[in-house]
């Protein structure tokens, strides 16, 4: 690891005020990501800013069936949220198979969105639930937000303040996990509001999250696990490495989205 | 047996040191005055070195030194050696391509060391070879271990023209072809045995100090066999004589092989130590062990296994290509060759076999011994290739093994090995009633009720332990012999430290060697302690691997144990005014058989001690040392079952249950034998399903961390159902065979005849993860 500063900001405006004074400055949320590219040198920020005491970024809150996350929330924290599991379990499933406890304990929603890895789990949730994402200068729909692999909307000094969306009525989430990171290689969010059906896929676009639109559609007219039988997920589009070919990647998609619509609907596939 | 002596489950005396964290690895030595090492390693998979720059490095902060192999060869140290000489089958040597500690005028793969800089701090020694400026000018590459010897591939080492290091065989080919003339059915296979990375949990570290007053070195390092490394440092590379360096293996957070051998960074560190005028340590970190860890198996083989009319084996034929990376490691030469194709009779009667092996170089990282070595290969032939032949010929798996087992004993198979006892039968009845063999087709047909494809999988493997016979392996090219030493010192006030050369790094030595002394003495085990991994302590020794510590190392004790026992009795004969021949040692007291005169043990110890009354002619104390050379090597052997589900539709297996019935002749202590199986199991299973090393085109290792190398985690694994069955093995005064690695030598292939049953396509390369099942699956549709 390179020499940085470390700075404990106790407000939004003070890790903005810190932000600009720093010459390569970063924010700094759990650090799981962060900490081992800087210890693996590819990342050198002279500065580092860390969010995790600021109360205002902190907590689950649910009023009615609107919920807020705090970016600085942890994994954990969404995971065993006991009001969202009400309303929307399928998230705080998802929160709790994220890397493993230490990785839950430390890792937040924030870093996890901010950083947009094209096979982290939450950037499908958000996108599934229309999720809004409130930042130290806007508020931007998660269509907006997520922008390609590692890449989002957000400007170098904006921070992340929270997260925000309406509980579906049901919403399920599978996901095949990367056998070595357990990341996922094929994570599928489907959401249904009234006839509002949304699927999201993580871990296997070739630019990141992307809607199913096709699977969408089938589900609009018949929502259940056999109306993606004769879906085609197309390969084109899709991430081919060691772990997994493109083709094998659209099966996932395939068979993560039925199983996601076999769990809501509790029937078989 | 006693409860903590021969057979008991006593709990391991290292461990509370262990799971408290008092653990003392190299890395917690700290000595005053020591600065820490970075090494500037190769980011090219081939290239020629046109220039090093150190000037910028060595302006850096707190920079003490930047050395480059120019310097080293000017002070006289020497080449990496390979300890095994193997010969092609034209008499000619082993053509072997100098391997430089430090690259001077070539890299030959990724992570290849090129200069050390040492520093105040470890992050300044990064910092500084971040500035070390070596131009490269990159050569063509070549990966895989198939295409090596292709016509125009990228040449490594001008020492060995096509890359061909040894073409080497062993049997009788003109046998071999006559009994496949014959033949009613011929099975046959190619065969991959992908390239493993060790992962010993404590990656590799040194700490190398010179001593200018005394003109003494010592080095810390995490070895498996720190005499030999003395041995190699001091007779081969020229750092100091032996008399002149100590050499000092502390705890060691498991080796698995990959620390046996003397790679280039302990012997950089101290003679850098001298160089500079102080210690240096390095400590890899898990990128350096991913990239510069010697790597395991790698071969692609084909085999064909020839049948009578009556299914019974008339030949074995096996072409293997091994890959020994950019450079002959240490026992590279020997684990392709004597330890592999010399087990391919496995636990068959096979008339005629002929293998022949060729070793390559290739641009990726040095291959030698890791838990196995070459056994595992082995078995992974015979064993898929006998289960493929049951398929083909439509006869049970199990029942055309036993048509072919060994029966009678000593056995002399056509590949050297003798074979001294086993009871194949019984392993193979022990394995198929606890996984309910004859049930399986029940569970099968219930499976797919539920969408699942189930398959079973067989594998009766055996393997060679307590390597072994000195002149034996002598006269087939072996550097050193291989016995093992042991002392043996009673106190004063009798209690007994054992000092061995055997070298523990996750075995358990520190309780299963105690367990003999209380067994022999009946003296408390907490009143033995064992003396390992230093030169200075320890005389010689060979050190462990090969599951060689109990065959060989215990050997050793126990004759020890009869030197102290022998004198102990004739004191005590003398003290208590008895025949010798009527004294008996027993729970800790001294006795006059069939009376009550007794002594306590200590009180012969302490008359040892003040020899104020001892048979005349005596030499004060008790402590006797021993060497023990085994007469041959020993045949652990046994029959693993898997049986598996796979999901069709995304190609997850998922491990029903794993039965392993192993014997491994005597047993010290039950608990850490099972220990070891559980982990041998999780390593085979692991190269099974998980484990793949990938290097793309340009020899970039694409695997170097864990969120691309997948371990095996407790979530893959089923609860094993294991035991043991017991013939002893007749050439040790123990009898015991090993059990260290039986593990994951047995284990690969059930996994994967398993699931070749399940998905009923017999095309499958390990590691099966779920994409490549579910590719099979498809190809099979
Ligand atoms: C072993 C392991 C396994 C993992 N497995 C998974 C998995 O299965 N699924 C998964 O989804 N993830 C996984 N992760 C990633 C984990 O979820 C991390 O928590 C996440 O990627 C980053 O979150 P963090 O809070 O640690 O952010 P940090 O590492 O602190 O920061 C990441 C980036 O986000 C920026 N940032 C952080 N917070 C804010 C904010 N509020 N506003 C603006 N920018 C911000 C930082 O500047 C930095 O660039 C794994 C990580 C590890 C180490």
């Amino acid at each position: 690891m390179y020499e940085t500063q470390y700075h404990r900001a106790a407000s939004v405006e003070e890790a903005a005020r810190l932000m600009g004074e720093a010459e390569d400055g970063k924010f700094l949320a759990g650090g799981m990501t962060l900490i081992p590219t800087m210890k693996q040198r590819l990342a050198s920020p002279s500065d580092l800013i860390d969010l995790r005491r600021i109360e205002a970024l902190k907590g689950v809150t649910v009023d009615g069936r609107t919920v807020r996350i705090g970016a600085v929330t942890t994994h954990y924290d969404v995971s065993t949220n006991e009001e969202l599991a009400k309303i929307c379990p399928a998230i705080a499933n998802l929160a709790s198979h994220i890397g493993d406890p230490q990785v839950r304990n430390m890792g937040t929603i924030g870093g996890s969105i901010a950083n947009n890895d094209p096979a982290a789990d939450y950037p499908s949730a958000l996108l599934a639930l229309d999720a809004t994402i409130i930042t130290t200068q806007r508020s931007l729909p998660a269509s907006d937000f997520f922008v390609g692999l590692f890449e989002t909307a957000l400007e170098p000094n904006e921070i992340i303040v929270a997260v925000e969306f309406v509980a579906p009525d049901k919403a399920a989430y599978k996901k095949f996990p990367n056998p070595a990171s357990l990341y996922a290689m094929a994570g599928v969010f489907v959401a249904k509001s009234g006839d509002n059906i949304r699927v999201a896929v993580t871990g296997a676009g070739e630019g990141g999250v992307f809607r199913l639109k096709d699977a969408e559609r089938a589900l609009a007219g018949n929502f259940s696990p056999s109306a993606l039988d004769s879906l085609a997920v197309d390969p084109d589009v899709l991430l081919s490495d060691m772990h997994a070919s493109a083709d094998y990647r659209a099966n996932l998609v395939k068979v993560m989205a039925k199983r996601a619509i076999a769990e809501i609907t509790n029937r078989p596939m | 047996m006693g409860v903590e002596g021969i057979g008991a489950r006593v709990l391991r005396k290292e461990d509370r040191r262990f799971i408290t964290g008092k653990g003392r690895y190299t890395d917690d030595m700290s000595v005053p005055g020591m600065k820490h090492a970075a090494f500037v390693r190769s980011p090219h998979a081939h290239a020629k070195i046109t220039g090093i720059d150190v000037e910028t490095a060595k302006k850096m902060p707190g920079v003490i030194g930047v050395l480059t192999g120019a310097e080293l060869k000017a002070d006289g140290i020497g080449n990496l050696i390979c300890g095994w000489m193997i010969h092609s089958k034209d008499g000619t040597p082993m053509k072997m391509g100098a391997w430089s500690p430090l690259a001077t005028d070539a890299v030959r793969y990724v992570g290849d060391a090129v200069v050390i800089v040492i520093a105040d701090t470890k992050g300044q020694a990064r910092d500084a070879a971040e500035a070390v400026d070596v131009s490269y000018e990159e050569l063509p590459v070549v990966v895989k271990t198939a295409e090596a010897l292709n016509e125009g591939a990228p040449q490594l080492h001008s020492e060995a023209p096509g890359n061909l290091i040894f073409d080497w065989d062993i049997g009788d080919e003109k046998a071999t072809n006559d009994a496949f003339a014959g033949a009613a059915h011929v099975t046959k296979m190619d065969i991959v045995n992908g390239r493993l990375v060790p992962n010993a949990i404590e990656p590799r570290a040194t700490l190398g100090v010179y001593d200018a007053g005394e003109d003494h070195y010592t080095c810390w390092t995490t070895s498996q066999n720190p005499h030999v490394a003395r041995l190699v440092l001091s007779a081969f590379y020229n750092v100091a004589p032996e008399n002149k360096l100590r050499v000092i293996a502390p705890d060691v957070g498991g080796g698995f092989g990959s620390k046996i051998f003397i790679y280039p960074e302990e012997l950089i560190c101290l003679w850098a130590s001298k160089k500079t005028g102080v210690p240096v340590k390095w400590v890899a970190d898990r990128t350096e062990s991913f990239l510069a860890d010697a790597h395991g198996r790698d071969h692609v083989t084909h085999a064909e296994l020839a049948f009578d009319q009556d299914n019974k084996i008339l030949g074995l034929k096996v072409q293997t290509i091994a890959n020994l990376g950019a450079y002959m490691s240490l026992f590279s030469s020997s684990v392709p060759t004597y330890l592999y194709a010399t087990l391919l009779s496995g636990q068959y009667d096979i008339p005629a076999i002929h293998a022949n092996v060729k070793a390559v170089y290739t641009n990726t990282a040095p291959v030698d011994a890791y838990r196995g070595a070459g056994r595992p290969e082995a078995s992974f032939v015979l064993e898929r290739i006998m289960e493929t032949a049951a398929r083909e010929l439509k006869v049970s798996p199990a029942e055309l093994r036993r048509k072919n087992f060994i029966r009678t004993f000593p056995h002399q198979t056509p590949v050297i090995m003798n074979y001294d006892a086993g009871d194949f039968d019984a392993t193979l009845d022990a394995g198929l009633k606890a996984a309910d063999y004859e049930g399986f087709e029940k569970r099968r047909e219930e499976a797919a009720k539920r969408g699942k494809l189930r398959g079973i999988g067989l594998s009766c493997y055996i393997e060679a332990c307590g390597i072994a016979p000195s002149a034996a392996v002598g006269s087939l090219g072996a550097g050193v012999g291989l016995w093992e030493s042991a002392e043996v010192r009673v106190n004063a006030i009798g209690t007994i430290e054992i000092l061995t050369g055997s070298h523990s790094h996750g075995q358990g030595h520190e309780t299963t060697f105690a367990q003999l002394a209380t067994e022999r003495f009946g003296v408390p085990i907490e009143s033995v302690s064992i003396v390992h991994g230093d030169t200075d302590k320890v005389q010689m020794g060979m050190g462990t691997y090969g599951s060689r510590s109990g065959a060989v190392g215990m050997s050793a004790v126990v004759k020890a144990l009869d030197k102290v026992e022998a004198k102990a009795k004739k004191i005590a004969a003398h003290l208590l005014e008895a025949d010798e021949a009527d004294i008996e040692i027993k729970d800790g007291d001294v006795r006059v058989a069939g009376t009550d005169k007794s002594l306590p043990w200590f009180q012969v110890a302490l008359a040892a001690y003040t020899a104020h009354n001892l048979p005349s002619g005596m030499e004060p104390g008790l402590k006797e040392g021993a060497f023990y050379d085994p007469s041959n090597f020993t045949f652990p052997g046994g029959c693993h079952i898997c049986e598996v589900e796979v999901d069709p539709e995304t190609g997850v297996t998922e491990i029903i249950q794993f039965v392993a019935a192993d014997d491994f002749g005597k047993i010290i202590n039950p608990m850490i034998v099972e220990g070891q199986v559980h982990g041998g199991l999780a390593q085979g299973i692991g190269q099974a399903l998980l484990e793949g090393t990938h290097y793309d085109d340009t020899g970039q290792l694409l695997t170097a961390s864990f969120m691309d190398y997948t371990m095996p985690r407790a979530q893959n694994l089923p609860s094993f159902n294991i035991m043991t069955t017991e013939t002893p093995c007749p050439s040790n005064p123990l009898g015991i065979k090993g059990c260290g690695e039986a593990g994951a030598i047995g284990s690969p292939p059930a996994v994967i005849n398993a699931i070749t049953d399940a998905i009923r396509n017999n095309n499958l390369t390990m590691p099966a993860t779920p994409q490549t099942v579910w590719n099979a699956i498809q190809a099979a549709k």
